[in-house]
């Protein structure tokens, strides 16, 4: 990339795990993409935020729990994560019922980060 | 100005894929570049060549090939492919299997990204 | 931003999502079913006619048309592809799938 700016790429998570499967393969994207060393951010807004619920148990279902995955992304040093806070109250959460401690943002404030981003990637 | 696609819903089922190529044949007219077009998800499907609609309807992966032809890098991704049963046995002409890495070049080196998927 | 939906109102909440995200001014693109929004006498037509007091609403004609659509709420833009691709051209493009 030499002496390139960063491109400011937002993954914006708006469905469930499970029922679909954008959110998982949005992780892997997440994954894959972050090690480009561009500039990542990530948030969960309506039912994107089911995604982080605790307590996922997959076995039952047979399919692959991914949930824990998010907690990685630190390692992968994505650490720009965001929700919202209409999102979580809307459906009965706090963040403690959450896998990770996204920051917590009111719709506004996602709005003017969405604003800055050069790419805006919906899962 | 130089456009990025990204396609993340099958063919046929939603229209997803036919609002894409609408889009790019619109995009393309009014003398923009294509810097790409990445299957992702369910998105893959629209590139297997085993695709065979009845005759009086579009036949969409035919579309996607076409448009490789003219030079539209076509890249399907390996990992949402191989979930899904696409390999290069079944690609259509003009197309190539790649990673998410493809995506990420497109995102950066195009003026605009637009997704379609449902 | 160009904000897209092409879901119906009737059963998705994307249209109010957008609303709850988009900056005053920002135009909406509505394509695929997102253009039942627009269909003129629907219950939710009041809450289009207040979106269109803050955001431009464009519909793809070629989508309302298909839907047999003959009426479409005043202050709506019917328009084709060049024109959300003229809009593309102005706007990064967020799609609320």
């Amino acid at each position: 990339m030499g002496e390139k700016e960063k491109t400011k790429i937002m993954f914006v998570m708006r469905k469930p795990p499970h029922g679909s499967i954008y959110a998982y393969e949005g992780l892997e994207a997440i994954l894959i993409m972050g090690a480009y060393e561009q500039e990542i951010s990530v948030v969960f807004i309506d039912d994107g935020v089911f995604a982080l619920k605790r307590e996922q148990d997959t076995k039952p279902l047979g399919v692959k729990e991914f949930s824990k995955t998010f907690a990685a992304l630190e390692d992968y040093d994505i650490t720009n994560i965001y929700t919202d806070k209409e999102s979580l109250e809307t459906r009965g959460l706090t963040v403690d019922d959450l896998i990770i401690k996204p920051k917590v943002l009111e719709a506004s404030e996602i709005a003017k980060m969405m604003e800055e981003q050069q790419v805006l990637l919906p899962f | 100005m130089k456009f990025g696609i990204l396609i993340q819903d099958g063919p046929y089922n939603h229209e997803a894929a036919d609002s894409a190529y609408n889009f790019i044949q619109a995009a393309l007219e009014r003398g923009h570049t294509i810097q790409g077009i990445f299957f992702y998800n369910d998105g893959v499907i629209n590139a297997t060549k085993l695709m065979e609609p009845p005759q009086d309807d579009r036949n969409i992966s035919k579309r996607w090939s076409d448009l490789g032809a003219k030079g539209i890098d076509i890249i399907v991704c390996v990992a949402a492919a191989k979930r899904r049963g696409i390999n290069e046995d079944v690609l259509i002409p003009n197309a190539r299997i790649s990673g998410l890495g493809q995506l990420t070049e497109i995102a950066i080196e195009s003026d605009r990204l637009i997704t379609f998927g449902s | 931003m160009l904000h897209t939906i092409n879901k119906s109102p009737f059963v998705h909440k994307n249209l109010e999502s957008c609303l709850r995200f988009a900056k005053k001014g920002d135009p909406i693109m509505l394509y695929e079913d997102g253009v039942y929004t627009v269909a003129a006498g629907s219950k939710i037509e009041p809450m289009v006619a207040e979106a269109l007091k803050k955001h431009p609403i464009y519909a793809i004609e070629a989508d309302v048309k298909a839907r047999g659509i003959t009426k479409v709420i005043d202050g709506v833009y019917l328009c084709d592809y060049y024109c959300f691709v003229a809009l593309v051209e102005q706007h990064k493009v967020y799609p609320w799938f």
